[in-house]
């Protein structure tokens, strides 16, 4: 299990240190192993002692996650690891914390955590595998399915609307909001490394493809032939082109977004939207955040990065003045608050 | 039982008669300030030397209309120049600031009981509101009491009508007049009560005044005035030596769990999420960040459960608090913490249920739902305090067992202990005994669910510490490696050596102890907060050439060791219980001793007659 001694601080460490000893056991073509790997290649480059990273999940088939990591690891009860996360988090505030969740996982049973671990920005990384469908209780539709699914719970169709899980995280005040694909490795890399660097809360979902029970849920816009064309890759201070050609792009007008191809009826680079992912008002990442195939291309990449105080860092700072101003708390006065008496 | 005797002529005036036990009850509408005005009472009546205890009784509806039967609000305190352990069955005096206060209280003052009224509220619409077809001041209805009419609202208005407050703001001060009539009437001090309206309306120096008048006036009221022709004197209290302070339950809870994070050298970390009465020790926790006290006011109780276990697990101590709806949301979480074998430590300040049920009424109902409710078989350690200030001391008697057997411990306190209050003798701080988190360090000898001998208790191993990274979760676990498994004959194990740990408990809790006879006629035996009417009722029977002994149950789960041995040597085992017979079923189920149940469900604790009935049926 242990590979290195820790005596150098120097230490390098490897993919390999970060690969437990336990069977992955997801089914053979599953996104999850995808998102392991990708995982397990960013763990090293991160510089962080192995031992001070610890993921938690919930309950569901993205959620076995962590026992596959060579790190502390904590797999919970279903839609609860947000708070079992934060309770570490906010007590033990140099470890890095990761939490692994499903989409039923995050946003049907666990739905009041999400919100609330995102307000209250603690810092953290939360991982979404979105496939859309219950996978580990085999099948049923999830609070992501979209409108009139057929699924084993579903035979006439589902009649409940789907959430969108990076709406429901703007709405709920996240600091940080990105989506990527299980297919594409090095986005998903280093999305997961923009994440691990954003000061609080970050959220991503990740399109995670359940080839047993929802497969090719993404394929139309997802898949390698097609990404180019049907995805947008947001980036930072530059323009939102799109395209195999890199020849369309998304212009604002009114109060949304349009398709445009660079070069035709006029329009030229310096008509296209430019991302600003730090924009405090959070409209037009909730604009972006509802763009669909196929009136859209799919935007990947970070939608929202603000800079807000950490919950962890508040608590920690009222810790502090509260020592600061009243002294380290001694038992013997606090015993002693209020009237006393003495019986001889 | 009030014993007078008559002091010699040193005081001119009104006489002074010496009592050694009095119970005052303060009621009006919840908007009155009842609380305050008895929270006061007490203060000075500690400081004084008395035993104390007290009963708050707060109504179910905080904005029930001014003036109607719901809206009562009522504070109990029992003062006495000897120990006492309960607040008292019936008031000897009834404060009574409006008819719907009167109505709903006057049933429990004895024949002969001294009845303060303020005559001023007994208007129509008043009496109408409180469901009163005439007036019990005119109709001769009230001729079993002494009754005195004091207009308290015109009598206090007219003491402070230079004082620049408003109407409603003078009126907000009549509860300090009544209680200065009483500080009068019981031979009481006004400084405490004077520094502390100081200290809390230091900022606003005319609100400040005005209840300070208010105060005097009231005491003056009584001094001048010829209707009381007698005033009482209760002399201190034998108690033991020491430094003492008035504490309710849920103080005292509060500080015992920052102190067994001081014991342990750990970080306290406490989930919770709003709700009565548990929400006080929330109230409490959060004021000690200077102690490195974590608060986390939670969405709900799962998370504040949550949040707790994720403490824990990395190393602090997770603390979390609830009533019984809460206790039912946080019943899946506690499960994983069985499964995952972290210290934890939940407190239950039992209220009447079921579902939301009486929020500020008192039961014992959940010990059941503390005992069993969650899936599986899933044993946890269960303490119960016994008295407001016994909180202080079974909070870290959870914590001792939570961290040295790495389990999770349920405190069963309640509504009654919650709130009311008694003397804390002030302990040694540094006499306490220091607890052990014993971290893992060695990755040699690590294993995740390796045991050790003798408490069967698992390794507590960080996030942080080097080479023992690890994954634990609410799967059935591997013996000794901790990896899922499902295999037949280690799930079998694993569920024995979960409970045999929770049994081992019983090592290394304090034997049951009787008090009276070592055998006899009959045991009461008992468990929480039925503590002070049991061993007043006790004391009573026995008095009576009863031979009657009573024992108590701090430790529910695992039950002391001797328990079977006690119960053997007793005729007949009377178990007085707030709920429908919940423990006597666990211990007769476990014994086969067939005790007898006396229970009471009403949301209010037991009265001493009703047990010291019961005990005289038995053994008489
Ligand atoms: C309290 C509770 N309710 C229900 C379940 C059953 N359950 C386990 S996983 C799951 C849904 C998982 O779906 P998702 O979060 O989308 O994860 P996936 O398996 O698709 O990765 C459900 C309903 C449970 N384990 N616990
Ligand atoms: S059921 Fe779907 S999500 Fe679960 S492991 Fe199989 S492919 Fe992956």
């Amino acid at each position: 299990m242990v590979t290195a001694s820790r005596d150098d601080n120097v230490k390098v460490l490897s993919r390999k240190d970060f690969v437990s000893d336990q069977e992955v056991r997801w089914c053979p073509g599953c996104g999850d192993y995808s998102i392991l790997a990708q995982t397990q290649k960013l763990m090293p480059e991160l510089g962080i002692p192995r031992e001070n990273i610890v993921f938690i999940s919930g309950i569901g088939c993205s959620s076995r996650l962590p026992y596959y990591v060579d790190t502390y690891g904590f797999h919970s009860i279903h839609g609860r690891a947000p708070t079992i996360a934060s309770g570490l988090k906010a007590s033990r505030p140099e470890l890095s914390v990761w939490v692994v969740t499903g989409d039923g996982d995050a946003l049907s049973i666990g739905g009041n955590h999400i919100l609330h671990v995102l307000r209250r920005n603690v810092d953290l990384q939360i991982i979404l595998h979105n496939n859309e469908i219950y996978g580990l209780t085999k099948g049923q539709y999830s609070p992501t399915s979209e409108l009139g699914k057929r699924t084993k719970s579903s035979p006439y169709g589902t009649i409940d609307r789907p959430l969108h899980p990076l709406s429901v995280a703007i709405g709920a005040e996240a600091t940080f909001v990105a989506r990527s694909i299980d297919t594409d490795a090095h986005h998903l890399v280093s999305t997961l490394d923009r994440a691990y660097r954003h000061k609080g809360a970050s959220f991503v979902e990740v399109y995670q493809n359940c080839n047993i029970f929802n497969d090719g849920a993404f394929a139309d816009f997802a898949a390698k032939e097609v990404r180019a064309d049907r995805t947008i890759s947001l980036e930072h201070g530059k323009p939102m082109i799109f395209g195999k050609e890199r020849d369309k792009g998304l212009r604002f007008s009114g109060a949304k977004f349009e398709v445009v191809t660079v070069g035709e009826n006029g329009v030229t680079d310096a008509d296209l939207f430019v991302h600003d992912e730090t924009r405090e008002d959070p409209s037009i990442a909730f604009t972006l955040s509802r763009m669909e195939w196929p009136e859209y291309p799919v935007p990947v990449g970070v939608l929202r990065a603000v800079q807000k105080p950490t919950y962890n860092d508040l608590m920690d700072k009222q810790i502090e003045m509260a020592i600061e101003a009243e002294g380290e708390g001694d038992l013997r006065d606090l015993f002693l608050e209020g009237d006393t008496w003495t019986v001889e | 039982m009030t014993t007078l005797t008559r002091e010699s002529d040193q005081h001119e005036g009104p006489d002074v008669l010496e009592l050694d036990r009095v119970t005052i009850r303060f009621a009006g509408d919840s908007g009155d300030g009842m609380q305050l005005a008895g929270t006061q009472f007490t203060k000075t009546s500690a400081v004084l030397g008395n035993d104390i205890s007290t009963f708050p009784d707060i109504p179910a509806e905080i904005r029930a209309p001014q003036g109607s039967l719901p809206g009562v609000s009522g504070f109990q305190v029992s003062f006495s120049s000897h120990d006492i352990y309960t607040p008292g069955d019936a008031p000897d005096v009834l404060v009574a600031m409006n008819p719907a206060a009167l109505n709903t209280n006057i049933g429990d003052l004895p024949r002969g009981g001294i009845l303060v009224v303020n005559e001023d509220e007994f208007t129509e619409t008043n009496l109408k509101k409180a469901a009163y077809g005439s007036n019990p001041l005119d109709d001769g209805s009230l001729g079993a009491y002494r009754v005195f009419q004091v207009p308290v609202s015109t009598l206090n208005a007219r003491a402070l009508k230079d004082s620049g407050l408003t109407a409603v703001q003078v009126d907000r001060c009549k509860n300090m007049f009544a209680l200065g009539l009483m500080f009068w009437m019981y031979s009481r001090p006004l400084d405490t009560t004077t520094r502390w309206i100081d200290e809390k309306f230091g900022k606003n120096q005319g609100v400040a005044e005005a209840n300070k008048k208010a105060l005097r006036a009231g005491y003056n009221f009584g001094e001048t005035t010829e209707m009381f022709a007698t005033h009482y004197h209760v002399p201190k209290a034998k108690l033991r030596p020491g430094l003492y302070r008035n504490i309710t339950g849920n103080e005292a809870t509060a500080l015992g769990v920052i102190t067994a994070s001081k014991l342990a050298g750990r970080t306290l970390f406490y989930g919770s999420y709003p709700i009565t009465p548990a929400s006080d020790i929330l109230h409490e926790l959060s004021r000690f960040k200077r102690f490195g006290v974590r608060t986390f006011q939670a969405e709900d109780e799962i998370a504040a459960v949550g949040a707790a276990i994720g403490a824990s697990f990395g190393g602090s101590l997770g603390l979390t608090g609830t009533s019984g709806p809460g206790l039912a949301l946080k019943s899946e979480a506690i499960g994983l913490a069985v499964m995952v074998e972290l210290p934890l430590v939940v407190i239950d300040v039992q209220r009447a249920g079921p579902s939301t049920g009486m929020p500020t009424k008192t039961e014992q109902a959940d010990l059941l739902q503390a005992m069993f409710g969650r899936n599986g078989e899933s044993p946890v350690a269960i303490v119960a305090p016994s008295t407001p200030s016994d909180c202080f001391q079974m909070a870290i008697e959870a914590w001792r067992i939570a961290i040295k057997y790495r389990t999770p411990v349920l405190y069963l306190s309640d509504g009654y202990l919650g709130m009311g209050s008694e003397p804390w003798l002030v302990p040694d701080y540094t006499k306490l005994p220091k607890m052990d988190p014993d971290f893992a360090h060695d990755p040699a000898t690590f294993k995740p669910y390796a045991r050790d001998p003798e408490t069967l208790a698992r390794p507590w191993a960080i996030p942080g510490t080097p080479d023992l990274e690890h994954r634990i979760g609410g799967l059935e676990k591997s013996d000794i490696t901790g990896n899922v498994n499902y295999d037949a004959a280690n799930h079998d194990k694993m569920v024995h050596l979960r409970a045999e740990k929770i049994e081992r408990i019983a090592n290394d809790i304090p034997e049951l102890e009787a008090h009276g006879d070592e055998s006899g006629d009959l045991l009461v035996l008992g468990w929480g907060s039925t503590y002070g009417v049991i061993t007043t009722a006790v004391q009573r029977a026995r008095a009576k050439g009863l031979k009657v002994s009573s024992a108590h149950l701090h430790h529910l789960n695992p039950l002391p060791k001797n328990l079977g041995d006690v119960l053997k040597r007793y005729d007949r085992v009377l178990m007085p219980e707030i709920n429908l017979g919940q423990m006597r079923m666990l211990v007769r189920s476990r014994y086969l001793v067939d005790i007898i149940g006396l229970n009471k469900v009403s949301g209010r604790p037991f009265t001493i007659s009703e047990v010291e009935a019961k005990i005289t049926e038995l053994a008489a």
